[in-house]
């Protein structure tokens, strides 16, 4: 048994400690905004906030995040989020849509660190969110767009 | 498909639109009425044609016939029916059309499906016709509810008015009364110059659901008592099953059977993480005898060797090119490798199967969803009628998920019958699955030479490809094909250049490894191939590489002149190909009708090539959404970038695939994406692809700006492996 | 826990007579060299059998990235040392590496993790570095993390990070020998004068 908020939520599951917590909140949970996309820890496409920084859930086994506070793409809040996500579409930048869910998260905790970032700050956090689209010039512009809309 | 061809189908499709298009009464009894009422349409919902319903609430949803993974359809097919309504954008919707190879067939293709980027070409005339009847409809409805003539009715921005009486009505308002209106035969169109949506920024319809986790693919769906289902394919492709032990398997909780399959060894759990880890404990002997246990090197080897300038057949000739290289004052020749490469979409593989009391209910990312619906039929023993496919928001294809054999489609129909009875199943591929699981762009071998005279003028130029069939003998191959696929030459015939004497040949190659079409096909190597190699010519005869090709480019290439010069315009193109530490490479490529110049500035990091900037001039006829065209362009070309600087899938000695996840087959990242500069030039001609051709010119622009940085040419992609 | 499994190991095999654990000689492999400066001398080359290991270079590298795998490729995904060791914002080391190895679901391998997972400081790289230069480095405070040689046995013998280079997970070979073996070398080294080789 496992224990954790998600989202705000108190929820207790009953699956093998070993279990990549990815898999818990898709298949148990039905949250499935977080895809997989690689399961190695390469693509960032699973990526949650977990006690409020960004986590590869792929290679998260669950037990591991006992006690912990979990939020995903559905209920992450926040001035960043909101100007992330307002930002996103601005510049409609996903394109198939798979790997943006994990693109958010770890934009939303680039900018709680630094709310203005340059294009280093945006490469040192990103390049480990893979998009297969490669919508990355709308990627790094939005980011910048958020973190505009957010000092105005 | 010939020109003729096209003219059929499109006759064939404004038939197709009409024929089903029938009032509300009659519908009960149409083949279309079984998939609108599947699909939820209520009794006021005006439904005029399979493909535009317009609801009380005033949404007009648009049923679009391709899938959806990144390259625009549900905007682009939307803004079609939109332009011709008169509808306002924030009205629209855009679902996705179930498996129906009648009613929504790719008017090219003559079923359904979706590449050679033909979604907007095929789909052009077909939705403006669908929007065209729907507003006639509400124009006669509201003409006969109101007591007015028809023609003192106008629409605009979803708002139908009669000026004189100053009476008005939405869309909804009228829907129903609408429904009751006789269908126009020939509905008129607009001309292009009367467009208000279409050639303007459109916001895409999907980017909310795709920006909030709210879009359902796939891996999404989930049904009552569903078990996932993740199978141990062989590590070489070709292998068999001769036996297997799943003992320490079935020991995992949660997983319920350990089957056999023709694919391999499926587990069944009620969770993906048991299903994983099931898989990770079973053992299985596999049998070889068919399994293409050659390393990469001994196939490059056998390729090359074949590849002779006699070899394989002749697919195009203009004069005597021996001849003339060989009394030419300059000989240059080139041999060119190109790797296996895999799709790699960001979802990996996947489907969900139900089977009910005989009925099967399907939910995929299925690129031809016919071709998978008959495979499920056929191997379920159930009729074609009795499968109903769900065509899902697809997590990336790039070709991978257009398969010339259903290769998904028979794999969970193979969990199905193997599970023997009712019940729902979920198959999910692992990266590793995709990475080895074949159907790869083809392995290639060109092989060029040219002869120069003595003022620089090419005089005869041959090549000779040596590659598999991605069509021949599958189901794509009508029989009518002569033994030649053009997928594994196109771009190398056909060149728009004036060359006084040329041939191609073509040596297909067989052997067991799964080919298949990746974003921009053929083009992928040819493009690669000959504007490598044409540059490498232009420096022999001390030519500009703009001004050389623009001499060169025959009078029938107008296109190619105008996106060619108006890219040399946007980069400041002087004739100067390096400057300072960063040097300027320049392609020109048609593909699927699109013509693309790209222009690269590249410096050198590492002694691999960093490119900065890329500057595009395209012609895709009518630009429907250039918000979308720009997108598609800035992906192909970070898709064409990433591939040519890392990836190859190479086979080991005895054939296992060395790079399993994205650690080896690396993908570009965010700090390796160029600045893009897209200009679209004006054009009135109907629409022509742009998923793919983006793509091909990327490549070869790196490698003549790299060659005129560092003096190397690379003749083996990818970059990495060139030693670049 | 840990240390009292490899105290059991050790047992098992008989640490205390055996002539090399896990291909690392053991202190009393050197007792025959009389001389006490050659002997430190030689004790600290032993020592870099363990330093010179992948597992250790590979989180003591010389630029901004950490190197990966027996092979010592550039970490993929690419990652920066950031301003604390620890990684950029929005990219921590955390954000991959939990507190203990995993093995992937899918395929082969594991990533691994262990609290704190984090590069040393750039002052104390050792990648392409000489064992002269490697000693006399370990041995500068400015350029060991201020510690003292009491200190640096220590962080050999005791620290966690260190001793997971010994239990890296499923696809990486452990260092030579084990912790225990490298912290008797570091204090025999020490004791000995904490000699550097010259070559």
């Amino acid at each position: 048994m496992t224990t954790f908020t998600i989202n705000g939520k108190d929820v207790t599951v009953d699956v093998e400690a070993d279990t990549p917590l990815l898999w818990v909140v898709r298949d148990e949970l039905r949250l499935t905004g977080s895809k997989f996309g690689c399961g190695v820890a390469q693509c960032g496409a699973c990526t949650m906030m977990v006690d409020g920084m960004p986590r590869r859930t792929c290679v998260t086994p669950v037990g591991t995040v006992d006690g912990s506070s979990i939020e995903t793409i559905e209920g992450l809040e926040g001035p960043e989020v909101a100007a992330i996500t307002a930002a996103w579409e601005g510049l409609d930048v996903p394109q198939c849509g798979w790997c943006q869910s994990g693109q958010i998260v770890s934009a939303t905790a680039l900018l709680r660190e630094i709310p203005k970032p340059t294009d280093d700050d945006i490469d040192a956090a990103m390049a480990g969110n893979v998009c297969r689209c490669a919508t990355y010039v709308r990627i790094r512009q939005a980011i910048h767009d958020a973190a505009d809309s957010m000092e105005g | 498909m010939t020109l003729q061809n096209r003219r059929q189908f499109l006759a064939t499709g404004a038939g197709l639109v009409i024929g089903f298009a029938l009032p509300m009464k009659g519908r009960a009894q149409s083949g279309a009425a079984a998939v609108m009422t599947k699909d939820g349409v209520g009794a006021a919902t005006f439904a005029p044609n399979a493909f535009v319903r317009i609801a009380p609430d005033n949404t007009v949803t648009v049923m679009i016939k391709h899938i959806e993974f990144g390259q625009g359809p549900f905007t682009g097919l939307a803004t079609l029916v939109a332009e011709e309504l008169d509808a306002s954008w924030d009205q629209m919707r855009a679902e996705s059309a179930p498996a129906n190879d009648d009613l929504y067939k790719n008017l090219f293709f003559g079923l359904q499906g979706t590449g050679g980027s033909t979604a907007m070409a095929n789909s052009y005339t077909q939705m403006r016709q669908a929007g065209a009847a729907a507003r006639a409809m509400l124009v006669a409805a509201a003409a006969e509810t109101w007591g007015v003539p028809a023609a003192e009715i106008t629409v605009a921005d979803g708002v139908i008015l009669h000026g004189d009486s100053g009476q008005s009505a939405s869309f909804g308002e009228m829907a129903e009364a609408a429904a009751q209106q006789q269908v126009p035969v020939e509905p008129a169109l607009k001309n292009p110059s009367e467009f208000k949506l279409i050639g303007t920024d459109r916001p895409k319809l999907d980017t909310a659901a795709k920006s909030n986790g709210t879009a359902i693919f796939t891996m999404d769906v989930y049904r009552d008592g569903m078990q996932t289902v993740v199978v141990k394919h062989p590590d070489v492709i070709g292998a068999t099953v001769i036996s297997f032990d799943d003992t320490e398997a079935l020991k995992v909780k949660g997983v319920e059977a350990v089957r056999q399959i023709p694919q391999g060894i499926a587990v069944y759990a009620t969770s993906t993480g048991a299903a994983l880890k099931g898989r990770s404990l079973l053992t299985v002997e596999w049998d070889m005898s068919k399994a293409e246990t050659r390393s990469s090197d001994q196939i490059y080897a056998e390729f090359s060797k074949a590849a002779t300038r006699d070899g394989g057949i002749v697919v195009e000739e203009t004069g005597d090119s021996g001849t003339a290289i060989k009394g030419a004052e300059t000989l240059h020749e080139a041999e060119f490798h190109f790797p296996y490469l895999a799709h790699a979409p960001m979802e990996p593989l996947d489907a969900v199967l139900e089977l009910k009391d005989g009925k099967v209910e399907m939910w995929m990312g299925a690129q031809f969803p016919g071709i998978d619906r008959g495979a499920v039929a056929k191997t379920l023993d159930v009729s074609g009628e009795d499968v109903t496919l769900n065509v899902m928001l697809a997590g990336g294809s790039f070709g991978r998920r257009a398969q010339t054999i259903p290769q998904i489609g028979l794999e969970i129909a193979a969990i199905a019958k193997a599970a023997g009875g009712d019940g729902a199943w979920k198959l999910v591929w692992t990266r590793e699955d995709d990475l080895t699981g074949g159907f790869y762009r083809p392995l290639t071998v060109h092989k060029l030479r040219a002869g120069l005279d003595g003022d620089g003028n090419i005089v005869g130029w041959e090549n000779t490809v040596a590659n598999q069939s991605i069509m021949l003998d599958t189901f794509m191959d009508q029989g009518n094909s002569g033994g030649k696929d053009p997928t594994s030459y196109e771009g190398s015939t056909n060149m728009p250049y004036d060359l006084p004497a040329k041939r191609v040949n073509w040596v297909r190659m067989q052997n067991p490894m799964s080919v298949l079409w990746w974003r921009s096909v053929g083009h992928t190597h040819t493009a690669y191939a000959t504007e490598v190699f044409l540059d490498e010519l232009l420096e022999k005869a001390r030519k500009d590489p703009v001004q050389g090709r623009l001499d060169l480019l025959s009078s029938e290439a107008g296109r190619h002149r105008a996106v060619l010069e108006r890219v040399a315009e946007m980069a400041g193109w002087d004739g100067e190909k390096v400057k300072g530490d960063r040097a300027y490479g320049v392609a020109v490529v048609e593909s699927f009708n699109t013509y693309v110049a790209q222009i690269a500035e590249v410096s050198n990091v590492d002694g691999l090539p960093r490119v900065h900037k890329v500057w595009v001039a395209v012609d895709c006829g009518v630009a429907v959404n250039p918000n979308v065209i720009r997108a598609q362009v800035e992906g192909a070309i970070g898709y064409g970038l990433g591939t040519a600087l890392f990836n190859e899938l190479t086979l080991l000695d005895g054939g296992e695939v060395a790079q399993k996840n994205f650690d080896t087959y690396r993908m570009l990242r965010i700090h390796e994406m160029p600045e893009v500069e897209v200009a679209i030039l004006k054009s009135l001609a109907d629409p022509t692809g742009i998923g793919e051709p983006g793509t091909p010119p990327i490549a070869p622009a790196v490698a003549n700006a790299w060659r005129a940085l560092t003096g190397q040419a690379v003749r083996r992609l990818p970059f990495t492996a060139a030693g670049a | 826990m840990k240390r009292l499994i490899l105290a059991l190991g050790l047992t098992l095999t008989g640490p205390a007579l055996a002539d090399t654990v896990n291909g690392l000689k053991t202190v009393d492999e050197f007792s025959a060299i009389e001389s006490e400066s050659e002997r430190s001398v030689a004790v600290f080359q032993e020592m870099m059998k363990v330093i010179e290991s992948p597992r250790c270079l590979n989180c003591h590298p010389r630029g901004d990235s950490p190197l990966q795998g027996d092979d010592m490729h550039v970490h993929m995904p690419p990652v920066q040392r950031g301003a604390a060791d620890f990684g950029a914002p929005g990219m921590y080391c955390t954000t991959c590496h939990g507190s203990q190895n995993v093995a992937f679901a899918t395929g082969a391998g594991s990533i691994p993790g262990h609290t704190p997972w984090q590069l040393a400081p750039i002052e104390m790289a050792w990648v392409g570095k000489t064992a002269p230069e490697i000693c006399d480095q370990l041995k500068d405070p400015a350029r060991n993390g201020d510690r003292s040689l009491a200190e640096i046995h220590e962080h050999m013998a005791e620290d966690g990070l260190v001793g997971w280079g010994w239990e890296p997970g499923k696809g990486r070979t452990p260092a030579p020998g084990n912790q225990q073996v490298l912290g008797e070398l570091v204090q025999a080294w020490i004791d000995t004068g904490a000699m550097c080789p010259e070559s």
